[in-house]
């Protein structure tokens, strides 16, 4: 197929940031590298680093998009959909529009609905992600990443080979073990940086297209952090997890630090959720790997979750957490519902507070987020 | 020479009312009210004229709270309402329990146990269930707030299943426009933000005695339904109007600088 190359035609009329992001994406492109673009961290990324192709993430984290994609979605429905749907839709956001192919897994009701229409306006290759993290789930996932390197395959007129996969594995191996070598610096007390600054560094990684070099960068910005943090007061620390973070939800992230207390940690999927555990490099069938590697990623959309008990079992040891926020998106039903889950696990068994949030892409509750940011830090 | 501090002032900024307590030697020696109207800036500064006329403002640590706590350019420190709630509630019930705050423009649940708030659950952006739902329907009823606490003694309670206060407003009209007796609507409009609250309650567990704050502490009606709803009596204090600025006091003097 044809990679897109040429900019939208809207794009004089964006300000400078947002037509260097265009540019920035379209100088991969005229490398003939390829691009895909995903919305949930269960694709494996290792067959596109295997086809030499780069991958975006497309969920979106602004406001701005919403009423555009409101005329074809309902109100109630989670901020992240309708906004991701509206960049799409607008051709404001230069990762979607630069995406020669999107694919979307089937997690949660609305975005696996919100794709059928996303494919009127766009190539979109749909995985279907098992419900539950079980051998039946592994042994289906499986025949779904074969299905998806076929695809690819097809789409883009290249062989991946099991040898291109492993290459694949290695280099995401190497650079999930660099991403939790960052923000294990964290692990110390006081935290040598601040969370806005942990998750703000996170989220670029996921739009640095030469992976190779990301452990080396990592590693010089752990080696930096080491010697430029200064020594500051302790801190009340604070874990987030929940619902994705990043763009507008930093106005939690920015509540909590204005108000005395460390974001030291994150087991959101733009956090730990989808870096902590690595491919196993021993397993000889490369599908069946990846299978196992993804289906444990511990998203509300998996029933039982027990996978998100256990990384914040461990996490709220390791980062010595003394309370717990669960950031919540208005109508995300799965996590909503898992919330009770939570709470009874971080109060009954960490022994630890446990605050839920729930809140938008806008920014009208900010008093109100502040307020009770302020009385849970005020009760540590 | 800096003059010792030895009045301690609570100050709370509601979104209707604004309230005062002064201590002195963990006695309480004033206390007032005000309308916060739609100025803070300009109650908190009536506020500290008040202060200065009863001599308390030259020698008295201040700590703010409520909605409009920032307003309150002169305080030492800030605390949330939350927490001051739950300190000024301890004080005055003296023993762990769960406090409901039915306040102006939210309610909230607060879990206290030795004086510290352990946790707690604010309604959302919603007036469903907080005073001003009462207060929109008092004056859709051509009453007071009191005169609507009156009627609802009175009154046999009319059903209003609105979630949202405008909605319900409507309902309330259309009960009017069919002729029902005012009392019947009053009852019906406690009935409702009882129930709404009760439900929040529940929803978040309650651990413990159960103590009412805040301006609906002054319907006994009010008292009485919730306590119906939630099956547990439902303690009050004469003083509970005052918990979040007495909590600040309280915190005011923990500070002693």
């Amino acid at each position: 197929m044809e990679l897109r190359k040429e900019l939208p035609e809207i794009f004089e009329d964006f300000a400078e940031g947002r037509r260097n992001a265009f540019l920035n994406v379209k100088k991969i492109k005229d490398q003939d590298k390829p691009v895909i673009g995903i919305f949930c961290t269960y694709f494996p990324q290792e067959l596109a680093v295997a086809m030499g192709a780069a991958v975006v993430s497309l969920c979106a984290t602004s406001d701005e998009t919403i009423p555009a994609a409101e005329a074809d979605l309902p109100k109630n429905l989670c901020p992240l959909i309708k906004s991701s749907y509206g960049f799409g839709k607008t051709d404001k956001c230069p990762f979607f529009f630069f995406s020669d192919l999107v694919v979307g897994e089937t997690t949660c009701d609305g975005k696996k609905k919100m794709y059928e229409y996303m494919a009127d306006f766009k190539p979109v290759h749909i995985m279907e992600l098992p419900n539950c993290p079980t051998e039946m789930g592994v042994e289906m996932y499986r025949k779904e990443i074969i299905r998806m390197k076929e695809k690819l395959e097809e789409v883009f007129g290249v062989t991946i080979t099991e040898d291109d996969i492993r290459r694949g594995i290695q280099v995401k191996n190497a650079e999930r073990a660099a991403l939790k070598r960052l923000y294990s610096v964290m692990k110390a007390d006081p935290a040598p940086i601040t969370g806005t600054d942990l998750m703000n560094t996170l989220v670029a990684t996921t739009f640095n297209f030469e992976r190779e070099k990301i452990p080396a960068q990592m590693d010089a910005l752990v080696e930096k952090i080491k010697k430029e943090s200064k020594a500051t007061e302790k801190r009340p620390r604070i874990l987030i997890t929940g619902c994705p973070m990043g763009g507008a939800t930093m106005k939690v992230v920015e509540a909590v630090e204005e108000n005395g207390a460390a974001v030291v940690a994150f087991e959101n999927c733009s956090g730990a959720k989808s870096v902590e555990e690595n491919v196993d490099e021993s397993i000889s069938d490369v599908y069946e790997a990846l299978a196992r590697k993804y289906i444990n990623i511990g998203c509300s959309c998996m029933t039982p979750n027990d996978n998100r008990i256990k990384l914040l079992n461990s996490m709220i040891d390791e980062y010595n957490v003394d309370g717990v926020i669960d950031m919540e998106l208005q109508a995300c039903h799965t996590y909503a519902v898992e919330a009770l889950r939570i709470k009874r696990f971080v109060n009954d068994e960490k022994k630890i507070p446990y605050m839920n949030l729930e809140t938008d892409y806008s920014q009208s509750d900010v008093g109100q987020l502040k307020t009770r940011i302020a009385a849970f830090i005020e009760m540590l | 020479m800096v003059s010792e501090k030895k009045y301690y002032v609570g100050i709370d900024i509601g979104s209707t009312a604004s309230k005062t307590v002064v201590l002195e030697e963990s006695k309480v020696v004033d206390h007032f009210v005000l309308p916060t109207g739609w100025n803070g800036r300009e109650t908190a500064q009536c506020i500290h004229q008040k202060l200065e006329e009863d001599g308390y403002a030259a020698a008295m640590c201040c700590v703010a709270t409520g909605y409009g706590r920032v307003c309150v350019d002169y305080a030492d420190k800030i605390i949330t309402e939350i927490t001051c709630h739950g300190k000024g509630g301890w004080a005055l019930f003296e023993k762990d329990a769960t406090i409901i705050d039915v306040g102006g423009q939210d309610t909230k649940i607060i879990k206290v146990a030795q004086g510290q708030v352990i946790d707690f659950l604010m309604n959302d952006k919603c007036a469903a269930g907080t005073g001003k739902f009462i207060e929109v329907m008092a004056n859709r009823l051509g009453v007071s707030l009191e005169g609507l606490y009156q009627l609802a003694e009175n009154g046999e309670p009319l059903s209003i299943s609105a979630m949202c206060t405008v909605f319900a407003e409507s309902e309330v009209i259309s009960h009017i426009g069919m002729g029902e007796r005012r009392e019947d609507i009053a009852a019906g409009v406690v009935h409702s933000v009882a129930s709404r609250v009760s439900s929040l309650a529940s929803r978040f567990g309650i651990s413990g005695e159960l103590a009412l704050t805040g301006g609906l502490c002054d319907s006994p009606y009010f008292i009485r339904v919730l306590s119906e709803r939630l099956e547990q009596p439902v303690q009050t204090h004469p003083f509970a109007r005052y918990a979040g600025a007495l909590g600040a006091a309280l915190a005011a003097e923990g500070r002693r600088t």
